[in-house]
């Protein structure tokens, strides 16, 4: 069998390898040459070296961004677990109009960042007229900003993820539980959230990686203002591309660094998580 | 017992529509502005739209004409229903390929697939840009083969992990029976990975309609807008924007995805879990 299909790999494999060749190594090939040239399109490259690298370190947004961004994500990825987990608990209590919660809150979901951006300019910006500021006034306001349009965009998605490893819990483990003596307490702790493991280890995953590679939703809500202070590290290598000529090398070395730090990131909490897993 | 749990049951009922109105409110926002005069949406973004504020539909006129919304809105349309077709159509055939067809080159490709999934667009977008020009694919239909490029390792892995799961027995009685592989794919294997095609349909839809970097580095932007370009495009060079027009675009984009959105719901959210848990 495996004869008859090998003799059809033009049309079963051939278009999604070119594609995926065009779309995605060739550019990230070319991505990593060029993270070590000086150039501003691709037929001018000129090999330099580490020197883009180093340039990194004595770029003080990079560094600023990456703090910025770290801090952000820890922040949005506690918020949003913690609500969204809690929410879940209290929406599989068979409680009346729980289908209606779950759509709306599921909802922002599925709107875009960049209108999403701009819905919460107009909220937040509406807010703080009150006491005469503006989003833009300093990178603290844009930090909750982004992380309250985060919650409430990432919450219900979250949501989602632990209802139903809240459902998948057998209900006679519960049960017995409940006949041993345990409280409610010491249900959620001991039986309920040891089962819910491998959501939590998707929803951290999720949130982790959809809040450190943010960059729609921080363009339209503050555009990095005031004066790049409120630039996460993608909107950062952004600009340093389109924004700043003549650093189009330091850019790609950026989006090198972004995507080793990305990579770390994802074999990390992967490691981490499936050896918890195997504990159980 | 019984009547201590009604009364809970109330409180969390009465709490939990508070929440969901509360929810609602930024969406509510942005139609109540959409009626007002400029100069009032930022000046008193809270207020009811009173006679002297209200404009009627002059918003939504303005902001159409600025942005060109009606064709940005088809083009995203095209964009994102033409990419998700071939997306399933090709990753799911390449998926069946690998899976049933084991040697090093199909391992390799397994394995770029998954590393493709950690590498941020942000590594890989001046070089796509670049080739993109090149091979003059900065048109709608050469963008849907750029998101076939870069979405495909999501959908290779989420298919191979289905077609694992597939017993061989089925496409052998199939092949012994004269089906050539084509036949036996698109006859047998196809039907069996209908909810595989949902899931990936959803993950990706969601992804390319309110995708906005790819399309703004790749598109010939004097001639083709997608829905986040158009409303990115009333932010003026200055920072300046014109809140009136906004606020009209907002809307107009923001109400077909919630009409959508309680269409589908059922399979949308059922999607989503199942994407979360192979993902």
């Amino acid at each position: 069998m495996d004869k008859a299909i090998k003799r059809y790999f033009p049309i079963f494999v051939l278009p999604t390898l070119l594609a995926f060749t065009m779309g995605f190594i060739a550019p990230f090939l070319v991505g990593v040459w060029l993270s070590f040239c000086k150039f501003t399109t691709i037929n001018d490259a000129t090999f330099i070296g580490f020197s883009n690298y180093t340039k990194i370190l004595t770029d003080g947004t990079f560094v600023h961004a990456l703090w910025y961004t770290s801090l952000f994500t820890i922040v949005s990825v506690i918020f949003i677990n913690f609500f969204a987990f809690a929410i879940a608990l209290l929406l599989t209590r068979k409680i009346k109009g729980t289908n209606l919660f779950r759509t709306v809150f599921f909802m922002p979901n599925l709107i875009g960042g960049i209108i999403l951006g701009y819905v919460w300019s107009l909220l937040l910006n509406g807010i703080l007229l009150q006491v005469e500021r503006t989003l833009t006034y300093s990178s603290v306001y844009g930090f909750w900003g982004l992380v309250i349009l985060m919650c409430w965009q990432q919450i219900g998605y979250m949501m989602i993820i632990y209802i139903a490893g809240i459902q998948n819990v057998p209900g006679d483990l519960v049960e017995a539980a409940k006949i041993d003596g345990a409280t409610n307490w010491q249900i959620l702790k001991n039986v309920t959230l040891p089962m819910v493991m491998p959501s939590i280890t998707i929803c951290t995953f999720l949130t982790l990686t959809n809040s450190f590679k943010l960059f729609d939703q921080n363009l339209a809500l503050t555009n990095g203002e005031p004066s790049n202070m409120s630039e996460l590290l993608a909107l950062n290598i952004f600009s340093t591309f389109y924004g700043r000529a003549g650093w189009e090398g330091v850019g790609q070395a950026k989006a090198v660094v972004f995507f080793i730090l990305v990579g770390i990131i994802a074999v990390t909490q992967n490691v981490l998580t499936r050896r918890k897993e195997i504990e159980q | 017992m019984g009547k201590k749990n009604a009364a809970q049951n109330m409180a969390m009922t009465i709490f939990f529509s508070l929440l969901s109105i509360l929810w609602l409110c930024p969406i509510a926002l942005v139609v109540l502005n959409s009626f007002k005069k400029k100069a009032y949406i930022s000046r008193r973004p809270f207020a009811i739209p009173t006679d002297k504020m209200f404009v009627g539909l002059e918003n939504y006129i303005n902001g159409i004409e600025k942005t060109g919304f009606f064709e940005a809105f088809g083009w995203t349309l095209f964009i994102t229903i033409g990419s998700v077709f071939i997306i399933i159509l090709c990753t799911s055939m390449c998926a069946w390929y690998i899976v049933r067809v084991k040697n090093t080159f199909t391992s390799i490709f397994y394995y770029l697939c998954l590393f493709s999934m950690i590498v941020p667009f942000q590594m890989v977008m001046f070089p796509l840009s670049k080739i993109v020009n090149m091979l003059k694919l900065n048109t709608p239909w050469g963008l849907i083969i750029v998101y076939l490029g870069f979405g495909a390792g999501l959908s290779v892995f989420m298919f191979t992990g289905f077609v694992k799961s597939i017993p061989l027995e089925i496409e052998e009685a199939a092949m012994i029976d004269g089906c050539t592989p084509i036949h036996t794919f698109f006859d047998v294997v196809l039907p069996i990975m209908k909810p595989t095609c949902v899931t990936v349909a959803i993950l990706q839809t969601m992804w390319i309609w309110n995708d906005y970097l790819l399309p703004y580095l790749n598109l010939d932007m004097k001639r083709f807008k997608t829905v986040s370009i158009a409303i990115q495009y009333l932010r003026g060079g200055y920072g300046s924007i014109d809140m009136g027009a906004m606020m009209g675009v907002l809307v107009l984009a923001i109400i077909p995805i919630i009409v959508f959105y309680l269409f589908c719901q059922k399979y949308i959210i059922e999607g989503v879990v199942a994407g979360a848990v192979k993902g």
